[in-house]
């Protein structure tokens, strides 16, 4: 056993989170078989992301922090360029423009700034001492709001939302103020509360002093779409059914008829969870739930264990805005959030954000393991 | 450590132990959310999955009508029967677990049967596979539109091993009127590709359940009007897809109905005017009539409502809504005839003499001329030094000529002389004054705006000078400038309301169903264009009047059992160059070199009703062949007309 963690630690592999993401990613290939039609190669497709992830999360494992504060920069100016060079001459799908083709490989630039956003602030914070002064505050603002806009623009509001997210998060934990902090606490979660407790006519008749009919009415479809019934409403309608008849024990595996008799759209990627929940019920919700709870856990305990400011705030901020993906998508299916195209992480299908993810515990693993390396 | 950085330490430890106790909180907050729905209200939902299926269907707005001023009606919706296939319910007919190449397989069988019960090509199959391949899930995909009652017949008896199909009524929109003001109002067709591309997500939805959409004219320019909002139904199916029970119904809100300034039986009769009449030789040579190319458009200088909008040849609307067949669409498309092309809004045409009356009155309010000057014409104009000699329609000359006796003659020399003192851009200005070579801003798509040149445009597009010789041949509205018949009606409205300019308007009235409300539409006010003193309205309209009356007037053949007072003004537009000591003869010119043929002329002259423009292409000269044609439409119009009426009433 001792011979065993010395070899993990010489590999620099966490082995408590990665057990967690590896159970992750089966049950998401278990569901992913039921979701997809049992078919087989849509399930062996993404077991081959998700290696390729793994060999990424190794190689980025390996690298130290000084190589990580030195590469940042440039990969956030590159991601910069990449995210206009999308906006000039990006691939359409799907009605927005998000791709970007360079000839052998066509790929997301906004899912690289997922996490090249929280390196570039925690690196601009930690050059000089904590808490941060407001004009270096104001800098870090803008190294957010940069990508939020150009992300925003493709469109794809949900993706700038959660890198803008994962940006925010290394703000908070680099000690900014405690009285602002629980200002712009109470003001988020006032916006949640308000969106939960206040009926969407009162929402509209006050928004509707701030903005004009028409984006009003987009507004107000984002809020509740089960008010267009026709379009994203339908997707939350048919949701809501799927996962409530599942009940406490779920109809089994294979089993779910609204996934199966394809009333459920969008059931392999963004909408998975309703697929998994019909077939397992709240227990099997649960048992998912712990394990991103736990990921999400061993996350922060590693940040609180890293070495500098830097390390610390890289790693809290990755945790953190895992745990927004997971909130975020299960709240949009079950229908208490608004729809915002974000995908389960480790369990919807699609390449991109798979080894995105991956890459970000790779970081994590490679901050943690520099410490480990230092005081043993 | 140290104890600052202990502290910092202390600090960050504090904010992750606050992050990680928000996270628990808010993984209660989903849990709490799915026992909500997996415990409290687990019946609700398992009897909507179990048992019934909530669908939702669309129920799109029946589209708004069209009529003209009388009400008659140009633009109505009639009930076809179509049929469309439920691809998932096709794909698995049993409702059992069937895999990806089994639902394949169903839903080619079924295609296979229908396709030898109704005799369905391999390009109507291609085509349904082609769209269902971009429609929603859950949307039924049309197969085949405008079935015959026999088609209906054996579907039905069939129903029960066509599980999947469904015959459905439609509302299709169809033009009684047929080619008459097929360019005014347009058409509607099949949404395309491009169409569903442009939509935002807002429309995406409003045109959930429609299929066709406005594609020229009155039908594309008020879309969103005709349109209306669309409706739907929430309902509960069992597991072979009957419907159970409707949940909810949402009616859709009918198109605003519109009522256009067009008089179809004016119309009709301009329309007419275009037929060529066929000698005995030519029938017995079994030689196709053609109409006349050209456009006619007439207006009430009043309101500025359009009474008539002409583009010859014209169409068949209906044609576009049933789906056309390749043969005809290429005789649409015909390099020649080009029937599709609306002429009246998008054709360019050079004004010819037709706009001597406003140079002339350019002339007057430049001061540069007065009602008494003289000038003489030997029948050609030569600028300075230059031998190039400027000829006149007249080989031998008019003789001394005041602005009234050179606009009713039409002399060109005095034209060349006034215009050569005004200059280009004060003259170009002047005339754009009156909507000459500018938009009007019709409510119709398509229009182009034309060209008035002046001295800065000539220098940016074609990058040279302007010539002095330029500026005279502009005088006579040829050269650069190029108009629309219909801002040559609009401008012949405007003179003949002396300056009060009502800019042109397709639609006067739009009703709506939602309040049960009508809204007119009125023409935008533009300022008016003055003059220093009237009278110089009148004399100009005097001039144009002894066109028609006087004993040279360029079409005084029209004054033959005239009943009303008519102002008008001849013009031939060169298609080709002549050469310097050649002479235009028509009967050594092909039909297509010939000049286009123009009038404008409004009546009656001391109360005006209608203002009319007319071009012929080819057609030789203004006076002969296109002010006869505007002639018998305003004898018609304001002689004729009630009586027309009361026949059909009979």
């Amino acid at each position: 056993m001792q011979i065993n963690q010395h070899f993990f630690q010489r590999l620099h592999l966490d082995i408590p989170l990665l057990v967690g993401l590896m159970l992750l990613c089966g049950l998401g290939l278990v569901i992913l078989y039921s979701a997809g039609g049992k078919e087989s190669d849509i399930v062996i497709r993404q077991a081959t992301r998700m290696l390729l992830g793994f060999i990424i999360l190794f190689a980025l494992a390996q690298l130290n922090v000084n190589q990580l504060l030195y590469i940042t920069p440039w990969l956030y100016g590159i991601g910069v360029l990449l995210l206009i060079g999308v906006i000039l001459f990006g691939k359409k799908a799907m009605g927005a423009q998000r791709w970007l083709d360079l000839g052998f490989v066509r790929f997301q630039p906004s899912e690289i700034m997922k996490i090249v956003e929280p390196l570039m602030v925690a690196w601009y914070l930690s050059q000089h001492p904590l808490p941060p002064s407001y004009g270096r505050l104001g800098v870090a603002m803008l190294l957010i709001l940069v990508p939020f806009f150009l992300i925003a623009k493709q469109p794809d509001l949900g993706t700038a939302l959660l890198v803008a997210a994962s940006g925010t998060f290394v703000v908070l934990l680099s000690g900014l103020n405690w009285k602002l902090l629980t200002g712009i606490g109470s003001v988020g979660l006032g916006g949640l509360i308000a969106l939960w407790t206040v009926p969407p006519d009162k929402i509209q008749a006050v928004l509707s002093h701030i903005l004009h009919g028409y984006q009003l009415k987009r507004v107000m479809i984002f809020l509740n779409p089960e008010s267009e019934p026709l379009k994203a409403g339908y997707h939350i309608i048919q949701s809501k059914i799927a996962i409530g008849s599942g009940g406490i024990y779920g109809k089994g595996w294979l089993n779910g008829t609204q996934s199966h008799l394809e009333f459920l759209p969008e059931r392999t990627t963004d909408f998975i969870f309703a697929v998994f929940s019909e077939e397992f019920g709240l227990l099997g919700s649960l048992v998912l739930l712990t394990l991103y709870l736990f990921v999400i856990s061993r996350s922060l305990y590693l940040a609180v264990y890293a070495h500098s400011a830097f390390e610390q705030m890289v790693a809290g901020a990755l945790g953190l805005t895992f745990f927004v993906y997971v909130f975020v998508n299960i709240g949009m299916v079950t229908g208490a959030l608004p729809v915002v195209g974000v995908p389960l992480p480790l369990i919807s299908y699609g390449g991109t954000a798979v080894v995105t993810l991956f890459a970000g515990f790779g970081i994590l693993m490679a901050l943690h393991a520099h410490r480990k390396y230092l005081f043993s | 450590m140290l104890p600052s950085s202990n502290k910092k330490h202390q600090d960050f430890k504090l904010r992750i132990i606050i992050a990680g106790l928000l996270v628990v909180i808010f993984i209660g907050i989903l849990i709490g959310r799915l026992f909500y729905l997996e415990v409290v209200q687990i019946e609700h939902f398992t009897t909507l999955s179990k048992n019934n299926w909530l669908k939702i269907v669309p129920i799109p707005p029946p589209r708004g009508l069209i009529f003209d001023r009388h009400g008659v009606p140009l633009a109505e919706n009639k009930i076809a029967y179509s049929l469309e296939i439920q691809p998932e319910q096709a794909e698995n007919p049993q409702q059992e677990r069937s895999t990806r190449t089994e639902r394949a397989e169903n839903l080619d069988r079924l295609l296979k049967r229908l396709q030898t019960l109704l005799n369905l090509s391999d390009k109507e199959i291609a085509r349904f596979k082609k769209a269902r391949a971009r429609s929603q899930r859950f949307k039924p995909v049309i197969l085949k539109t405008q079935l015959t009652e026999d088609e209906i017949a054996i579907i039905s008896v069939r129903s029960y091993e066509l599980i999947g199909a469904k015959v459905t009524p439609i509302l299709m929109r169809e033009y009684p009127m047929g080619t008459v003001g097929a360019h005014a109002i347009g058409y509607v067709g099949r949404i395309n590709e491009d169409e569903l591309q442009n939509f935002d997500e807002t429309q995406e939805a409003q045109y959930e359940g429609t299929q066709f959409i406005g594609k020229t004219g009155i039908e594309k320019y008020y879309e969103s009007q005709l349109h209306g909002k669309v409706g739907y139904q929430e309902i509960e199916t069992n597991v072979s897809g009957k419907t159970m029970r409707t949940v909810k119904q949402i009616e859709p809100i009918a198109g605003d109905n519109l009522y256009l300034n067009l008089d179809i039986v004016l119309q009709k009769k301009a329309e007419e005017l275009f037929d060529q009449e066929l000698t005995e030789e030519e029938k017995q040579l079994g030689i196709e009539a053609k109409p006349e190319k050209g456009a006619l458009v007439a207006i009430d200088p009043t309101t500025g409502g359009v009474l008539a909008l002409v583009s010859s040849p014209g169409y068949d609307p209906n044609l576009f809504v049933k789906g056309i067949d390749t043969e005809t669409y290429q005789e649409l498309n015909d390099e020649k005839e080009r029937p599709l092309y609306n002429r009246a809004i998008t054709g360019l045409y050079p004004p010819g003499s037709t706009i001597k009356p406003l140079v002339g009155l350019a002339g007057l309010e430049h001061d540069v001329r007065t009602i008494h000057d003289k000038t003489y014409c030997p029948g050609w104009y030569t600028l300075g030094e230059n031998p190039h000699k400027y000829r006149d329609w007249k080989h031998e000359g008019h003789g001394s000529m005041t602005l009234h006796d050179a606009i009713e003659e039409s002399c060109d020399v005095y034209f060349y002389d006034l215009a050569n003192d005004l200059g280009i851009d004060y003259l170009s200005t002047y005339l754009k004054r009156f909507t000459l070579g500018e938009r009007t801003g019709i409510d119709m798509t398509g229009e182009v705006g034309g060209l008035v040149p002046t001295k800065e445009w000539k220098r940016k597009r074609h990058k040279v000078p302007w010539y002095p010789g330029e500026t005279l041949i502009a005088g006579i509205g040829q050269g650069y400038m190029l108009v629309t018949p219909l801002q040559l009606a609009t401008s012949t409205a405007t003179l003949s309301m002396k300056g009060e300019i009502h800019l042109p308007r397709m639609v006067f009235m739009q009703e709506s169903k939602v309040d049960n409300l009508t809204k007119t539409i009125s023409s935008q006010a533009k300022t008016r264009v003055d003059v220093k003193y009237p009278e110089y309205w009148d004399y100009i309209i005097s001039a144009m009047e002894a066109v028609i009356i006087g004993g040279n007037g360029t079409a005084n053949k029209l004054s033959d059992g005239l009943k009303y007072r008519l102002a008008g003004k001849t013009g031939t537009a060169q298609v080709v160059q002549i050469k310097q000591n050649q002479r235009y003869d028509i009967t050594t010119l092909e039909k297509e070199f010939q000049d286009h043929a123009l009038f404008v002329a409004f009546a009656p002259v001391d109360d005006p009703k209608i203002a009319i423009a007319v071009v012929v292409e080819n057609g030789g000269s203004g006076g002969r062949t296109a002010a006869p044609y505007a002639k018998e439409l305003i004898d018609f119009y304001l002689e004729d007309r009630l009586d027309y009426v009361y026949e059909e009433i009979k």
